[in-house]
């Protein structure tokens, strides 16, 4: 056969793998940037006061979340805009524990993550024929119907209808110095913590790279022999899982769940700080938790009667700069370095 | 049965605002292939824009002119300047953006012209249509309107050079510019025509629902739901899709004793849903074929 | 016989990765001349450079006027017809529709209507599934739709990307005796981007050898053809 070289055509070259090369190779980077976070973080208690450091646990609550939608969405390609039901099907299922049943706080979180992993699991499997733009309207009518089936009054005896249910904040160990909100700031970075290396984990591995080859290209990846049914429906479970724990502790820090906490508005907010921080870059959780959690106040600062349209141009403009979110910055940024 | 009969007809009633909404949708999809969010609050504030023309004196059907025209403008400039920056942007950041238009509209309305509830004229009145209590003029009236929208549509995308450009950049704008179709035109014309449509839809809606900044979004979900449901692809799918919707709509809040007046938006939702599971293409969709 | 098309130092690529590194050819009036060499050569970039869908620099004429720098729009209009790779069928629309759309920038109806005509005697089996939707056609008729729909702009120049990609070798046949006649009766010229480079010399006065962005050799067709080193170092027979 003749010499030629097979080189790959220019634009294959160029075609983006989603974990790009400037950010794996930035391994030396991310190890620093993550003891910076690490040191940030656990910092944070000592200078602020308990309302700030409760709007940061708060913060980190919304990251987990979206660290669950991102599983789902980023690195599966499924679409779902009904991540406010799986919230609050955990933020009830704390609760109810809580309330009826004395089950201590720490018992609630797996116990959450239980029950909305076997409902994603459930709801992932009828999904699974829908595709884009159906899948979207099945999961908005999930979301829909949350506050609704809530609020209805044969399940009242144990969702507490309109009212909701109130919660006993929880106590700090007594053999640590801090008081109640700080205890739940640290108790919330652990679990976060946790969360996010497992779901790291979880996109290196094999099982990872089977949904983001799903995602890529479902025929594919169907005739490489994955079981694309299993597979989606896990996804949906596991993203469940973790938008569910963050919504026991969104019920515990805030100490209160009712049905119109949970509306459609939450699920667009997931997916605002899913795009903010970065579709399929497990960090920018982090970004899209503060994005949805300080920018609304932000905006309210600026025009009370206007604060809607603030928010809106402010998301507007942040896309136009960051049309990828935090993960197209951070790594225009790193490739700056490597030139 | 004579109950059957009578929500029946209401559901048709209703559905015509649904099937309103769902072919402006469906129109904007087969202009830019992908669904626009904002459509609701776009006619929203086309709605109100007609209503201030009328404060400001303006004959119902001038105002009507009027805002149609100014709605096709706005919709132009989103297209040409809002969304020019983030052209190749992921679908999802478009989405954002959509989220973030919406959230401005509705804010921007409620702060111009508040949050309480105003009526708003109806150019065909609104007592029953022939003394019959199952269907007012108004209601007949935007059967009528939006049948001949619809018709007005269909030979606009399959006999004229024009529709066929668009259909030709929305379905592949690289082979489009080929033929030499200026796609960028052609979407800003979809996006315009779609404006126009919501505007139509908006001033037709209002003397049902009462005009105010949060009157469309349900309404959307149902147009949304309707044009799906016929299939994203035919205009009339869209248009019966509607109108199953509102027919669907009220049966299960009428026969299904747990559904209050809340739940009959999931419900019919869901309903939805199960027949895409069975259906993916919709019902009037056509199936499109994918060679691997 | 006058110089159609003159190209001299394009350099093109795709997001800052050049894949033409400074080619020059030309093409006369009423000639085919033929682009060939393995994957990634450029060839397919060079066709896209010329019709304005990837950003390029150098110079390239045709009929006088500069391409580079020109909407792909506007050089449609210019008489340039590009039956892209993989055929960029509008699987959506039927093929009746798809030839419509190649007559989109003309005005004249009747010799529209002619075009119709004709476009259908060369694709008989065209005619045969007019209103069938592009999408359900066999690989071979979409690509005798692509070609069809060239046509329809009555072009002066027809830039034709490997269209014998994934056809059986009978259609192939089939196809190039159609392009020859195309060539020959109507006077189309033809830039023809090839991997099957036999079936490209065949029909081609003039080829030019293209190997990872750079010319390597060129000529008349018969030379390039009889020139065995050439064929076995770069054509791979």
């Amino acid at each position: 056969m003749a010499e030629t070289t097979l080189a790959p055509t220019a634009g294959e070259a160029v075609a983006t793998a989603e974990m790009p090369r400037s950010l794996r190779r930035g391994g030396r980077i991310a190890l620093i940037s993550g003891i910076v976070f690490l040191v940030v973080a656990i910092s944070i208690p000592l200078f602020f006061r308990n309302f700030v450091v409760f709007q940061f646990t708060q913060m980190l609550v919304y990251a987990i979340a979206i660290l669950g939608l991102n599983l789902l969405t980023g690195i599966n390609g499924q679409f779902s805009l009904g991540h406010s039901a799986f919230y609050a099907l955990g933020a009830y299922t704390a609760a109810i524990l809580m309330d009826q049943y004395s089950v201590n706080y720490i018992w609630t979180l797996p116990a959450a993550g239980v029950v909305c992993f076997i409902a994603g699991f459930l709801f992932g499997l009828p999904a699974l024929r829908l595709e884009g733009i159906y899948l979207a309207l099945a999961t908005f009518a999930l979301a829909i119907a949350t506050p609704q089936i809530l609020k209805l009054s044969p399940l009242e005896h144990w969702t507490g209808g309109v009212q909701g249910i109130v919660i006993v904040k929880p106590d700090p160990p007594s053999w640590l110095p801090l008081n109640q909100d700080q205890w739940l700031y640290y108790f919330t970075l652990a679990v976060a913590l946790i969360l996010y290396i497992l779901a790291r984990n979880l996109v290196k591995s094999r099982t990872g790279r089977a949904l983001m080859a799903i995602r890529d290209n479902p025929i594919a990846a169907r005739s490489m022999g994955i079981n694309l049914s299993l597979y989606k429906s896990l996804a949906f479970g596991t993203s469940a899982l973790y938008t569910g724990i963050a919504g026991a502790l969104g019920a515990i820090i805030v100490q209160f769940v009712a049905p119109d906490s949970f509306t459609l508005v939450l699920s667009i907010a997931f997916l605002v700080g899913l795009v903010v921080g970065g579709v399929g870059w497990l960090p920018g959780a982090i970004f899209g938790g503060a994005f949805v959690l300080f920018v609304p106040n932000i905006a309210e600062g600026v025009s009370k009667g206007l604060s809607g349209a603030v928010y809106g141009v402010i998301l507007i403009l942040l896309i136009y700069l960051m049309p990828t979110g935090a993960a197209g910055f951070v790594r225009a940024v790193l490739s700056r370095f490597k030139a | 049965m004579e109950l059957l009969g009578q929500q029946v007809l209401a559901g048709i009633a209703t559905g015509a605002i649904y099937a309103c909404m769902a072919l402006a949708v469906v129109m904007i999809y087969q202009a830019i292939d992908h669904l626009n969010f904002a459509q609701g609050e776009m006619a929203m504030f086309s709605t109100f824009i007609a209503y201030q023309l009328m404060l400001w004196g303006f004959p119902y059907g001038i105002a009507f002119l009027l805002t149609i025209v100014i709605s096709f403008a706005g919709g132009v400039f989103i297209d040409r300047v809002i969304f020019k920056p983030i052209h190749d942007a992921p679908i999802l950041s478009h989405v954002v953006v959509f989220i973030a238009l919406l959230a401005i509209l509705n804010s921007a309305a409620g702060f111009i012209w508040d949050f309480t509830v105003k009526s708003f004229p109806s150019p065909f009145g609104s007592s029953p249509l022939f003394g019959s209590s199952l269907i007012s003029a108004h209601q007949a009236g935007m059967v009528c309107v939006t049948l001949l929208l619809l018709l007005f549509l269909f030979f606009f995308f399959r006999y004229t050079r024009i529709g066929l450009s668009m259909r030709a950049a929305a379905a592949n704008p690289a082979s489009a510019r080929l033929v030499g179709v200026r796609v960028g035109w052609m979407n800003a014309l979809g996006w315009g025509m779609a404006a126009a449509i919501g505007a139509i839809a908006g001033i037709l809606i209002a003397p049902v629902v009462f005009l105010e900044p949060n009157m469309m979004i349900s309404i959307l979900l149902y147009g949304f739901a309707g044009a799906v449901l016929g299939g994203l692809t035919s205009p009339a799918g869209a248009v019966i899709g509607g109108f199953t919707v509102g027919v669907v709509e009220n049966l299960a809040g009428t026969f299904i004793p747990v559904v209050g007046g809340e739940l009959k938006l999931p419900i019919a939702l869901m309903l939805i849903v199960a027949v895409l599971v069975f259906k993916p293409s919709g019902l009037m969709g056509r199936t499109v074929v994918q060679r691997v | 016989m006058s110089t159609l098309l003159e190209v001299k130092g394009l350099v093109a690529g795709y997001g800052g990765i050049p894949a033409l590194h400074g080619v020059d050819f030309s093409l006369q009036e009423g000639g085919v001349t033929t682009l060939l060499g393995a994957n990634g050569a450029g060839k397919t970039t060079t066709l896209r450079a010329l019709c304005g869908m990837i950003r390029a620099r150098g110079e390239a004429s045709f009929a006088g006027k500069r391409l580079i720098g020109m909407q792909t729009e506007d050089i449609v209009r210019l008489g340039i017809a590009h039956v892209p790779e993989g055929r960029g069928t509008f699987t959506r629309l039927t093929v009746e529709e798809n030839l419509q759309l190649g007559a989109m920038t003309r005005r004249n109806g009747p010799d529209i209507k002619q075009d119709f005509e004709r476009v259908y005697d060369h694709f008989p089996r065209l005619r045969q599934r007019r209103m069938q939707q592009a999408g359900t056609l066999s690989g071979g008729e979409q690509q005798m739709l692509a070609i069809g729909r060239a046509l329809m702009l009555r072009p002066r120049l027809m830039l034709l990307d490997e269209p014998s990609f994934g056809l059986a070798p009978l259609v192939v046949r089939e196809m190039f005796d159609i392009l020859g006649g195309l060539n020959r009766n109507e006077k189309v010229s033809m830039l023809l981007v090839e991997q099957n480079a036999s079936l490209a010399l065949s029909l081609a006065d003039t080829a030019y050898l293209l190997e990872t962005g750079r010319l390597v050799t060129s000529g008349p067709a018969a030379q390039i053809r009889e020139d065995e080193g050439v064929r076995r170092s770069y054509l791979g027979y």
